[in-house]
């Protein structure tokens, strides 16, 4: 009979666990995991511990209540928008067949391909006074400017809310896709059988299985428009973030600059917390033996056109405008027949750090919370923990943490170098490409931790159980079982990895090595002089070279998700 | 073909590795980190390679060199700080990055006024805040900055966030002629004459001139050039407005600068003064003149011609290093009246 457990699924590790080397190895990772996310830490509060002076006073009365507000209701708005969009879109396209849905399950995740900022100007070219809408409209009314009439302002909160939404939806969309493929149809079926609406089974059923997986997206999401810089000052959205960046730069107090990045953290560290604890008494592991692939509802009459129209809206406004736009920027510019050749050596660049970086952050992440899995130990539960915190910090101030530690490894490595009679080797670390590797990883490590977390949540502790008592050690385990149940979830991590890699920018910018440019520092050179529409090809071609894995990954995760499943019913 | 693939993958690990060997700097080369954005000052360094045959390896970032120059240490790679903003200047010097720059060729072309006395940077180029009007709705063609806040500019008003580096840099140069507390007043009354919140970036400005939204915004000088001559999709903003070059009742015209640092540990401080030296010379100053549509530092190089339309730039004289001291001040009080807000 299959169950669903009572309890947290991954509280218990039934028997003695055959210690062989595999069990400390994925320890090791762990471990590696926490500390390289903790060393950028570390430097952030030895900044922190700088003199201040009266800095706080002010910050308390003039600037903290405004920032935090405008912040908090930016981000209770995105959180709403990418929770409607991404889950619905998700459940729509797993749980129904409606026309185009194989091409909008990949489309959908599209969104993520450019950079939120340039998205900002896109949508101030197109919607502002001067633009296409209100000009036509303009035009068809007689009006003469733009005091004559009342027009919705991209430039403000509202603007900002809807703009960070239709971008970052996929980071849910993803999450949740990958769990909705693997959700049996255990419940949904019988609930079907018994007359349940399809609105009554995700009420009270998809959605709350769906829970982890949704959080850990909408974390994602949420955590990516905190540290966004760009799109939030050109809107005029005065956030923390922009607050700590005006400290350190116009008030010329780093240290006041790290303590605010310090403060924001901890609200970051508390509020995951606070989410974990809401579900921390649920269990969410489908059993062993109902794996089953949910056959789709195939939809008819009206009802298959307005799913059809519900998940392309999102493709539309989060991606097919923009990406549009710059196309007709790249047309008019005539970027491709002036082709600047160096561009597809920064492209080569991008995708090489991309994958390495990818490749590194998912083994780290994957075996950090496998060997949770194993083995709860404290020192790896803590290091799993940490490990995620990269994420929750602004890229350039991630960047600063992370100089002082990678000059001291330099460092130790030329005194090494001198012990044994060699010259200076310079920095090794710190002045190569590996900087930018490991700002990567320590970036995105918490992307692969959530994803591996809310998929192992989801594989029951039976199957672990059975495999154990054949004898299978936590290599063959992992092999056998986790990696291939938890592929939609692995496959899923790796895209927003990869596509995040690609157009990582504040991080990339301070660390790289001379002479070294990626797209997305290609692209930001425009941008900063304020022409940004020079940089269409460079952003066209991330979107080009995140098109292809995203295709072959969502469809590649169908595959092997029926196939594991089909094998496994 | 696994093994391919891997072989493939640990190939692109060396190459990325290795590809930045160019960080271990050559006898033949110079090393910048620099603020300004490398497509702007790239024909510059080409100028420069082709007269000096120095290779010149670039870095440039929006923020934080000064603190991987001082990370780095002994070991740093970079000779040269490219920096805009007086605020940025001094903080560079602040975080102990920088040696005096001892050249006489600079010494005689830079004025007192921009550059450090003790050396330790020296201004290459000169960009003025000044007031982007309404060709049709305005009819003052001079303005002081004091008039920002008066009450007939109701509505009228643009500009972007009052924590951007040159509104800061312009509300420290308020302080320094005004006094902190006149200060405030002034930007009370600039808030109440703002017509939207503060957000965009310079060309915003002419942007919503243009589409009615205010009357007069301030911006840099380069920017109206920039759209008048090299963007035909914002040209008509710029033909919509016309630029004043304001003035403090008690002063000039509010410039900021660009300037340039000698790292502390340059490793090829030979190549390194070589470029400073060539920076303020006639081509590279030409070159700052007619590409980026900056006043040159060099007396006897003349602006462009579109530049020189706004006006004779009367630069207020009050010391940029008197007004970096102001900034923080600025920034509380930008805090202070809810500027953003």
């Amino acid at each position: 009979m299959p169950i669903l457990r009572a309890g947290p699924s991954m509280d218990r590790w039934p028997a003695r666990f055959h210690l062989r080397w595999q069990a400390p190895a994925f320890g090791a990772m762990a471990v590696t995991a926490g500390l390289a996310a903790i060393a950028p830490l570390a430097s952030l509060i030895v900044l922190a511990l700088g003199e201040t002076g009266d800095l706080w006073t002010h910050l308390a009365r003039y600037v903290i209540p405004a920032a935090l507000a405008r912040t908090a209701l930016l981000l209770a708005g995105v959180a709403v928008v990418t929770i409607v969009i991404g889950s619905s879109a998700a459940w729509l396209v797993t749980t129904f067949a409606f026309p185009g849905r194989d091409a909008l399950s990949w489309l959908l995740p599209l969104p993520l391909a450019i950079p939120t900022y340039i998205v900002a100007y896109v949508y101030v070219d197109i919607l502002d006074a001067l633009g296409p809408v209100q000009s036509a409209l303009r035009a068809v009314f007689g009006w003469h400017s733009a005091a004559d009439y009342w027009f919705p302002n991209v430039r403000s909160l509202a603007g900002a809310i809807l703009l960070f939404g239709f971008v970052l939806y996929p980071y849910v969309y993803l999450a949740a896709r990958a769990m909705f493929q693997t959700q049996g149809p255990l419940f949904t079926e019988p609930a079907r059988m018994l007359g349940a609406r399809p609105w009554e089974l995700v009420r009270r059923i998809t959605l709350p299985l769906a829970r982890p997986a949704i959080s850990v997206g909408v974390s994602l999401a949420l955590l990516e428009t905190l540290n966004d810089i760009g799109a939030s000052e050109y809107l005029g959205v005065h956030t923390l973030t922009l607050s700590i960046f005006t400290t350190w730069l116009n008030r010329g107090s780093l240290a006041g600059a790290a303590q605010m990045a310090c403060l924001m953290l901890l609200i970051v560290i508390a509020l995951i917390a606070l989410e974990r604890r809401g579900r921390r008494r649920r269990g969410f592991a489908v059993s062993a033996t109902d794996l089953r692939r949910l056959s789709p509802i195939t939809l008819t009459g009206p009802a298959r056109w307005i799913a059809l129209i519900g998940c392309f809206v999102p493709v539309v406004l989060g991606f097919l405008l923009p990406a549009g736009y710059l196309l007709y920027e790249v047309m008019v510019r005539g970027l491709l027949v002036g082709f600047d050749v160096s561009l597809a050596r920064y492209a080569l660049t991008t995708v090489a750090l991309a994958s390495i970086a990818t490749a590194v952050t998912l083994a780290l992440g994957f075996s950090a919370v496998a060997a949770l899995r194993y083995e709860k130990h404290p020192v790896i539960a803590t290091s799993v923990n940490v490990a995620g915190v990269g994420y929750a910090v602004p890229g350039t101030v991630l960047a600063l943490g992370l100089l002082s530690p990678l000059v001291l490894v330099d460092e130790g490595i030329n005194a090494l170098a001198q012990a044994f009679g060699a010259k200076g080797v310079g920095l090794v670390l710190a002045g190569s490409s590996a900087a930018l590797i490991i700002a990567y990883v320590i970036r995105f490590l918490a992307i692969a931790i959530g994803f591996a977390q809310a998929g192992f949540s989801r594989i029951s502790i039976d199957l672990d159980d059975v495999a154990r008592l054949l004898g299978a050690g936590p290599g063959t385990l992992a092999r056998t079982i986790h990696l291939p149940l938890a592929q939609p979830a692995i496959f899923g991590a790796a895209l927003l990895i990869f596509v995040d890699c690609l157009k990582e920018l504040p991080a990339t910018l301070l660390l790289r090595p001379l002479n070294v440019e990626t797209l997305a520092t290609y692209i930001y050179q425009f941008a900063t002089r304020g022409s940004f529409e020079q940089g269409s090809l460079a952003a066209l071609i991330i979107v080009a070279v995140g098109i292809l894995p995203i295709i072959r990954i969502t469809r590649y995760a169908d595959i092997a998700t029926r196939l594991t499943l089909d094998a496994r019913s | 073909m696994k093994t391919v693939r891997a072989l493939a993958r640990g190939a692109l690990v060396v190459n990325a590795i290795v590809g930045a060997g160019s960080a271990f700097a050559q006898s033949g080369d110079v090393n910048v980190y620099t603020y300004r954005e490398s497509k702007l000052i790239q024909p510059l360094f080409d100028a420069f390679s082709r007269d000096t045959g120095i290779k010149v390896n670039v870095i440039s970032a929006s923020s934080g060199l000064e603190q991987r120059i001082k990370a780095e240490g002994a070991n740093s790679p970079a000779d040269v700080l490219l920096t805009v903003d007086i605020g940025r200047i001094e903080d560079a010097v602040r975080a102990g990055i920088t040696q005096p720059i001892k050249s006489d060729v600079l010494d005689k072309i830079v004025a007192p006024q921009y550059r450090d006395p003790e050396g330790h940077w020296y201004g290459i180029s000169m960009r003025a805040r000044v007031v982007y009007a309404s060709k049709d709705r305005v009819n003052e063609t001079a303005l002081n900055y004091e008039d920002l806040s008066d009450p007939k500019w109701k509505g009228k008003i643009c500009i972007r966030s009052g924590q951007y580096i040159y509104n800061n840099a312009l509300f420290a140069a308020f302080i320094a002629h005004h006094g902190e507390a006149k200060t405030e007043e002034w930007l009370s009354g600039l808030k109440a004459n703002l017509a939207q919140k503060p957000s965009g970036g310079d060309r915003e400005v002419a942007r919503d001139i243009a589409a009615g939204k205010c009357d007069i915004g301030v911006a840099n000088t380069y920017y109206w050039a920039l759209m008048l001559n090299n963007e035909p999709d914002r040209k008509a903003w710029a033909q919509a407005t016309k630029v004043i070059l304001p003035s403090f009742q008690n002063g000039g015209t509010h410039v900021n600068l660009s300037a340039v640092v000698l790292a502390r540990y340059a490793p090829n401080k030979g190549n390194a003064m070589k470029l400073v030296e060539w920076l303020v010379g006639e081509e590279a100053q030409h070159m700052y003149a007619d590409l980026n549509y900056e006043y040159p530092v060099r007396p006897g190089v003349a602006v462009n011609s579109i530049i020189a339309g706004y006006g004779k730039l009367n630069a207020d004289t009050i010391p940029l290093s008197k007004i970096a001291d102001h900034k923080k001040a600025a920034a509380n009080l930008v805090d202070k009246v809810g500027f953003d807000n």
